[in-house]
């Protein structure tokens, strides 16, 4: 029971993560109909700037938690107004290639300064003590305050999208372009800005989980893919869709590496008779098979299976 | 790609300048291992046309069919693994080597079928999508399913053991460069023909235009299903010969990085033409192999033209060069060589100024404390001192300064080498 919790706990801290990713990029594609490989490059871009400002220019973590975010953001409404602008004319296909090749670009500018080895970013020290205990697994104040975090940006980013003026015309302007810009706003700035402010919870994400989850510079790949599943997995442009995907990504991974149920147990269990001599069996490597093996690529899986049976995802309305 | 024409003209009639391409090629694979003839040589040679077959197959996906795939390197990988099983097992001293490319062909189209059958229903992002998950699937897989993919060793094996071929044992490494060649050859050919059947025809319309494609009475699944076919079974070939050339296959073979270089590199040649992939290969591995030599930012560098190159010229090399086409046949490329030495010859020494400060950078930050010397263009400098990045500084700031200066007269200069003159005087 106690194990139970605590994985709900560290589930929810992971999911709360990709949602403050995935709820960025779901926006922007809503925005340009393009998926942004290098959304997770913000991140790590993040990650590294909050160990700049918070260890080496001596702001402290908070320092780092408020300025990384912002050069995050800035940099990537640069990157749209002077690089996907330029693509869009080109088609899709560029631009969803441009992407990926400025996530590659990030991740060896990112080698060029820091260096390929992780950085010694950690945590606050006073927010490094256990907050409280569950049976006997201590709960790390850094998680609470994660989830804490990730919850005032989602509780910030839905009043703003569904309360204020600036949201309406957002959501206005995602969905019809040409006639908010009859009525006179600037959509080519509209579109910026949402750029920019998505890169910037990218980078908001990356200050707050580089000290738990590791900087260095493949964090982007590793994480980026799993990214892009969730608000594929969620529905492609839903807000709700990417924060349910990435509630059940994250609890689905976290259970999945705890739990060690062996395939053989289940095998044994409906019948079958594990072979004498295991290495002379065709089927060898489906008797050594445990859950945590293949607790990574699971969200893969369902993602497969999500487009294969509900291309338009879980809380998405259109197709493709 | 919606403004990518390849080549519509000329249907069905196959001339005397259709065919000199193929046999300058020809020519230009039997005569090269002559010239170019030590070991290691022909090893970068027999990789680059492993990645020229590879590179064929990834674009009739992106190019022919507008089907952007994140996972393309699975079914070279595939074929690969296949073929180094076969090249274990106890028959295949009855296999001659030279069949052993179709046997990891054949495999690559059993599992492209596989794959396709559900993954071809929608083009782009959804495509894209399910490439990507697949990818990184099979990527896992090769580390959970010891048996077939041998976990993270890989399987090797040797060449020499199948049946020898008029005497051939494939040892030497001409002589498999010369059985890579002509694969190389016959799958380009095959290729080149595949683009021309109906089908392929078809392919460009279903990239162009699905909706219109249907209404005529194709259905664009199909058509997509078939040219993702065709590729995994040419991907598959370029497998059996990397199992060939490397006689090892590994996880390295067939994950999202693989898939991502060959992405890379068909985009850098040029996915508008047939024959872009091939210079995109043929410069990549030259990249590789002379940059990755000179210096340990060579993927920066690669990163930074991949991206320059999208941004500004997304019809790739092979763009570039055709763009030269309309020049060329008025008869007035020599107006251009002037402003292309005043303006990209500057911008050059700019770029290489940009790249020492770069690598003064990396320098600063690799090398151990103490240590200030580097040798940058075979001259020795102290990168402690602040007059060595004035000087990287005002190189690359002058050189850009004056290509810039000398922009408008170059985009003139092409201007006019692009019209037609008139009679009457003056250019209109």
């Amino acid at each position: 029971m106690d194990l139970i919790l605590v994985n709900l706990i560290d589930g929810l801290v992971f999911g709360l993560l990709l949602f403050m990713l995935s709820s960025g990029l779901t926006l922007i594609f809503s925005m340009m109909g393009v998926l942004n490989f290098a959304h997770a490059s913000f991140y790590m871009l993040g990650a590294y700037f909050g160990y700049q400002i918070s260890t080496v220019l001596g702001l402290g973590f908070i320092g780092g938690l408020i300025v990384a975010p912002i050069i995050v953001g800035i940099a990537g409404a640069g990157i749209e107004r002077y690089g996907l602008r330029r693509v869009h004319q080109y088609g899709h296909v560029p631009e969803l290639i441009f992407t990926f090749g400025l996530a590659l670009l990030i991740q060896e500018v990112v080698k060029l300064f820091w260096g390929q080895n992780q950085i010694p970013y950690f945590e606050p020290a006073y927010l490094d003590f256990a907050l409280f205990s569950v049976g006997d697994n201590a709960i790390k104040a850094y998680k609470v305050f994660m989830i804490f975090i990730s919850l005032i940006i989602f509780g910030g980013l839905l009043y703003i999208l569904t309360k204020t003026r600036i949201g309406m015309i957002i959501q206005a302007a995602l969905s019809y372009p040409k006639t908010v810009e009859a009525l006179g706003h600037n959509v080519p700035f509209i579109f910026m800005g949402v750029f920019g402010v998505g890169t910037a919870l990218a980078g908001v994400a990356g200050v707050i989980a580089g000290p738990a989850l590791g900087t260095f510079p493949g964090m982007a790949f590793t994480l980026g893919s799993i990214v892009f599943v969730t608000i594929v997995v969620g529905g492609l442009g839903s807000l709700w869709g990417a924060l349910l995907a990435s509630l059940l990504i994250g609890w689905m991974t976290t259970f999945a590496a705890s739990y060690n149920i062996k395939m053989s147990s289940i095998l044994e269990g409906i019948g079958f008779s594990k072979p004498e001599v295991l290495s002379d069996s065709m089927f060898q490597d489906l008797w050594t098979l445990t859950l945590p093996q293949i607790g990574p690529i699971l969200p893969y899986l369902l993602m497969v299976l999500i487009l294969v049976f509900r291309p338009q995802g879980l809380l998405g309305k259109r197709e493709s | 790609m919606s403004t990518a024409s390849t080549n519509t003209r000329s249907y069905g009639a196959i001339g005397i300048g259709t065919l000199m391409p193929w046999i300058i090629g020809a020519i230009i694979l039997i005569v090269l291992p002559l010239l170019l003839g030590s070991r290691g040589q022909l090893t970068i040679m027999s990789q680059m046309a492993i990645i020229v077959v590879f590179a064929l197959a990834y674009n009739m996906l992106l190019g022919q069919g507008g089907m952007l795939s994140f996972g393309h390197a699975v079914y070279m990988g595939m074929g690969s693994f296949l073929c180094l099983h076969v090249m274990n097992a106890s028959y295949f001293g009855s296999v001659p080597l030279p069949i052993l490319p179709l046997i990891g062909g054949l495999f690559g189209l059993v599992i492209a079928m596989i794959i396709g059958s559900f993954s071809t229903r929608s083009a782009g992002t959804v495509f894209a999508m399910i490439t990507l998950g697949i990818g990184e699937l099979m990527a896992a897989c090769v580390l959970i399913i010891v048996v077939f993919f041998g976990g993270e060793e890989g399987i090797n094996g040797y060449r020499d053991e199948g049946l020898p071929v008029f005497g051939l044992e494939f040892i030497s490494q001409l002589e498999v460069f010369y059985l890579i060649a002509f694969w190389l050859f016959v799958s380009a050919a095959l290729m080149f023909l595949f683009s021309r059947t109906p089908v392929g025809r078809m392919a460009n319309a279903v990239r162009d235009n699905p909706e219109r494609a249907q209404f005529l009475g194709y259905s664009a699944r199909w058509v997509r299903f078939v040219s993702f076919s065709a590729s995994g079974f040419f991907c598959g070939i370029a497998g059996g010969l990397s199992a060939i050339l490397f006689e090892i296959a590994t996880e390295s073979d067939l994950n999202v990085t693989a898939s991502g270089v060959i992405l890379l590199i068909v985009f850098l040649g040029g996915v508008g033409f047939f024959w872009g992939p091939i210079i995109g290969a043929v410069v990549f591995i030259l990249l590789q192999t002379v940059l990755g030599l000179q210096t340990h930012l060579w993927e920066l560098y690669v990163g930074v033209i991949f991206v320059g190159m999208v941004m500004f010229f997304p019809s790739g090399l092979a763009g570039i060069i055709m763009a030269h086409a309309v020049a060329m046949k008025l008869g007035k490329l020599n107006l251009l060589i002037r402003p292309y030495l005043t303006c990209v010859l500057p911008a050059i020494v700019g770029v290489l100024g940009l790249c020492g400060l770069v690598e003064m950078i990396f320098h600063m930050r690799e090398a151990p404390t103490g240590d200030t010397e580097m040798t940058l263009f075979w001259t020795a400098i102290d990168t402690h001192h602040i007059w060595a990045w004035l000087v990287f500084g005002g190189i690359a700031a002058g050189g850009i300064l004056l290509a810039r200066h000398q922009a408008p007269i170059l985009k003139e200069a092409w201007d006019q080498a692009n019209t037609i003159d008139t009679p009457a005087g003056g250019t209109s």
